[in-house]
């Protein structure tokens, strides 16, 4: 059975409802966290997420100035000086299997609808520090890898085509990054 | 804070795509404890909030407010982008947050006026008796709540209000079927 260190892992809570980031934070220190730091906006998130570099980031989605989706398309861009590949759990009242579709194509890790449970946010945690996945980077899309399942049950066509060319390797972006804060 | 450098990305390049892995971050914030392990988390947590809860009723009673004062704008100014969105955001938050402070039935009233504002072809042209018995109803459910014998009615009354708005909303939206569609398709929050 395996636990979180959540008292080494940096938090950064964008929702503009001071009410729910109140219960946010009482859940995060509760599980142990003690770093975890508030945005009321997508432009602060922003900010702050470049500051403080944070190992997860939980956001809404509705929110002023730019919002949840948009912080998240803002966070995954492969050329930018932040870290693009950081966990994003998208925490949110929108409850329609359409949304989370949005979501998954702009990045976002993990997706939790509203209401939120102590439990929910403790799986969605563990599911990315535990088994994160793979980035992929497409002409029109960077993000975890859409496919969660390795099923051969699938019988559509093959969207992703090309055989293996290379492995290469190169210096960490995050690595690069991190440097320049 | 300093933090450790994480490892190279390791990318495969396909024709159309990268697959690009990293070594965990992470991995090390995880520890392997025996199954006997007593502490729980989640219930730590649970505790935590329970130890909220005496804030609840007077958050639900702001948003519920926040939520009536958005709807005397629009009365007062009308249908525009800033008293339509100031509308919708403050019924949302009702909508994610009303079920966790122990108002779920608000939570549902709040979710069908959500659907109203996002879907209405025409937000002129609902009727206002709709809009207004939604806020009503959620300030009614959000005040008398500590009467033991206003569940039931509050469910009952978000029940009704929901097959209200569906119906107007079907119909309003019987030529724009992607409307339709997200109107009719089923929540991923499993029903109270």
């Amino acid at each position: 059975m395996y636990r979180i260190d959540f008292n080494k892992l940096r938090f950064l809570i964008c929702d503009d409802n001071p009410h729910m980031r109140r219960v946010l934070r009482t859940l995060l220190h509760s599980f142990g966290a003690r770093e975890a730091y508030e945005a009321e906006d997508g432009a602060t998130a922003l900010e702050m997420y470049t500051h403080y570099v944070p190992d997860i980031v939980i956001t809404d989605w509705s929110m002023p100035i730019f919002d949840g989706l948009e912080l998240a398309q803002m966070i995954r861009q492969p050329e930018s000086k932040g870290n693009p590949y950081a966990p994003i759990i998208m925490l949110t009242g929108h409850s329609e299997k359409r949304r989370v579709t949005v979501a998954r194509d702009a990045g976002v890790t993990e997706f939790l609808a509203k209401p939120i449970s102590a439990k929910g946010l403790y799986q969605r945690i563990m599911n990315v520090v535990a088994s994160p996945r793979p980035f992929i980077k497409t002409k029109t899309y960077f993000g975890p890898d859409r496919r969660r399942n390795t099923t051969n049950t699938y019988i559509g066509p093959e969207r992703r085509v090309g055989g293996e060319m290379e492995v290469m390797q190169q210096p960490s972006l995050l690595d690069k990054a991190r440097s320049a804060i | 804070m300093a933090k450790e450098k994480p490892g190279a990305l390791e990318v495969k390049t396909f024709a159309d795509h990268h697959v690009i892995t990293q070594p965990n971050p992470l991995r090390k914030m995880l520890r392997r404890v025996p199954e006997s392990d007593l502490d729980d988390p989640v219930a730590r947590a649970e505790k935590a909030l329970a130890g909220l809860s005496g804030e609840f009723k007077n958050w639900m009673a702001i948003e519920a407010d926040r939520l009536s004062a958005a709807h005397a704008a629009i009365l007062m100014d009308g249908f525009n982008d800033a008293t339509r969105e100031e509308l919708f955001r403050a019924a949302h938050d009702i909508k994610g947050d009303a079920a966790t402070f122990g108002y779920p039935s608000a939570g549902a009233a709040a979710e069908s006026l959500c659907r109203i504002v996002e879907h209405a072809p025409e937000l002129d042209k609902v009727p206002s008796d709709l809009i207004a018995h939604h806020i009503n109803a959620i300030q009614a459910i959000v005040r008398e709540r500590t009467k033991l014998d206003t569940a039931a009615m509050a469910g009952e009354l978000s029940r009704q209000l929901r097959g209200v708005a569906d119906v107007f909303l079907t119909h309003a939206n019987r030529d724009r079927p992607e409307h339709l569609e997200a109107i009719l398709a089923p929540s991923i929050v499993p029903a109270e």
